[in-house]
């Protein structure tokens, strides 16, 4: 496997940052009450995330250390704003759809994380394949949580109706605002479970390094945050 | 008057900013273990929002626009975020030491908090004049206290309960978050 396919096995699979990782949670919660919205909010992530590692790892010599975050904001930002409009230009409806959580990628911790702990020490076309394997495992995640909370809140899959309602009635609490926690949560339990099974075999899995571990020390943005909890 | 009271409300509970909006969750799963650091927490994000939203406000109405650049808006306001809790961290350590003692440690947190810069997009995109966008950041920090103080509450009961093992941790604590948004749903009826 030469370095590019092991980047990107490495985001999709290995250090999936939805399952494995559970970096990015506020869009994972917000946006996935149907699969489309899942996979738009996934692919603009990517979009997002694959220049603004391109970007910093071109520029990563010329930034000084002091302000790299600063500077890091500035580009990912821009990327959000020119994403933003393409989408508000192609995808209208989809673009409604996600409304503030466009902008908002601004501050998903997979883009800053990724663009700390890889981007701005690895050269370019690695740093271009890390943001692919990233967005598209991110990607991945959203959708399949997406098609879980369709399926059992509206019996439908990417908007075609899967379930006949003659004999299925939707459970429409889960395309709601609880049911994102619910299925979020018996992700998390899935997840120990396979955390332990592979410990056992000896394959550990990649910690937890996002908000949900409420643990400042593996969360991606330390770096940036210089006041760390003190609980 | 009136406006401003069921913008209030609609923030505040209706639209809460954690448990419908989905914004904030890193601090309100993170800070939320014990009843006295979650009320520091949620005191830091009324203040800084507060500030926040005032100054977003005021620099969209006029800088941006007169001059015509509302689009540069998102990397705006994530600069003026950061620099301003930066600013106010900076300013309570000197001035007011016995505040930033209790608030102090959760300032930075918040710079990257998404909750501060959606309620400043969502001022934006509601065009609300700068009262308004004022008392709706407000109004929001004050729905986020209100969860993350309840949830601080309820995990310091779960600590004695006995739990499945693979729910233990954050999965418990998702599931409680899960029945306090279904609660919280009961408030959609007031406005």
């Amino acid at each position: 496997m030469n370095k590019y396919t092991e980047r990107l096995y490495n985001g999709i699979i290995k250090e999936n940052p939805t399952f494995v990782l559970m970096l990015g949670m506020c869009p994972t919660l917000a946006v996935t009450t149907a699969a489309m919205n899942g996979l738009g909010m996934g692919l603009s992530t990517t979009l997002v995330l694959v220049f603004s590692n391109l970007l910093i790892s071109a520029f990563r010599k010329v930034i000084p250390d002091g302000v790299r975050m600063p500077a890091f904001i500035v580009i990912v930002a821009s990327l959000v704003t020119v994403v933003e409009f393409l989408m508000k230009a192609y995808t209208p409806d989809l673009a409604t759809q996600l409304g503030v959580y466009i902008p908002l990628i601004v501050v998903n911790c997979i883009i800053l994380g990724r663009a700390e702990s890889y981007a701005s020490k690895n050269a370019v076309m690695p740093s271009v394949f890390d943001g692919i394997g990233m967005g598209l495992g991110f990607t991945f995640g959203l959708t399949c949580i997406g098609i879980i909370r369709e399926i059992l809140g509206a019996g439908q899959i990417f908007g075609v109706q899967a379930l006949s309602l003659e004999w299925f009635t939707p459970i429409t609490i889960f395309v709601m605002a609880p049911g994102a926690f619910l299925v979020l949560a018996f992700l998390v339990a899935v997840m120990n479970i396979v955390r332990e099974k592979m410990e056992a075999k000896g394959k550990p899995l990649a910690a937890p390094s996002g908000c949900l571990t409420g643990d400042c020390a593996h969360c991606g943005q330390s770096a940036m945050c210089t006041g760390k909890k003190s609980e | 008057m009136k406006t401003l009271l069921l913008i209030a409300i609609g923030s505040a509970v209706v639209n809460n900013v954690v448990l419908s909006q989905f914004l904030g969750i890193c601090p309100f799963l993170g800070v939320s273990k014990k009843t006295e650091t979650a009320a520091g927490m949620g005191g830091a994000v009324i203040f800084v929002i507060g500030i926040a939203s005032l100054v977003t406000s005021l620099i969209y109405k006029f800088i941006l626009t007169p001059t015509d650049t509302q689009y540069l808006q998102t990397i705006v306001f994530i600069l003026v975020i950061a620099a301003l809790v930066q600013f106010v961290e900076m300013f309570l350590k000197k001035s007011m030491p016995s505040l930033y003692q209790s608030l102090g440690v959760y300032l930075p947190l918040i710079t990257t908090n998404c909750a501060v810069l959606g309620v400043a997009l969502t001022n934006v995109t509601k065009e609300y004049g700068i009262l308004e966008s004022v008392v709706n950041g407000l109004a929001t920090a004050f729905g986020f206290f209100l969860a993350i103080c309840i949830m601080a509450g309820i995990r310091e009961k779960i600590e004695y309960n006995d739990i499945p093992k693979p729910f233990q941790g954050t999965a418990i604590v998702l599931i409680t978050a899960c029945l306090m948004s279904i609660a919280f749903m009961g408030f959609s009826g007031m406005i």
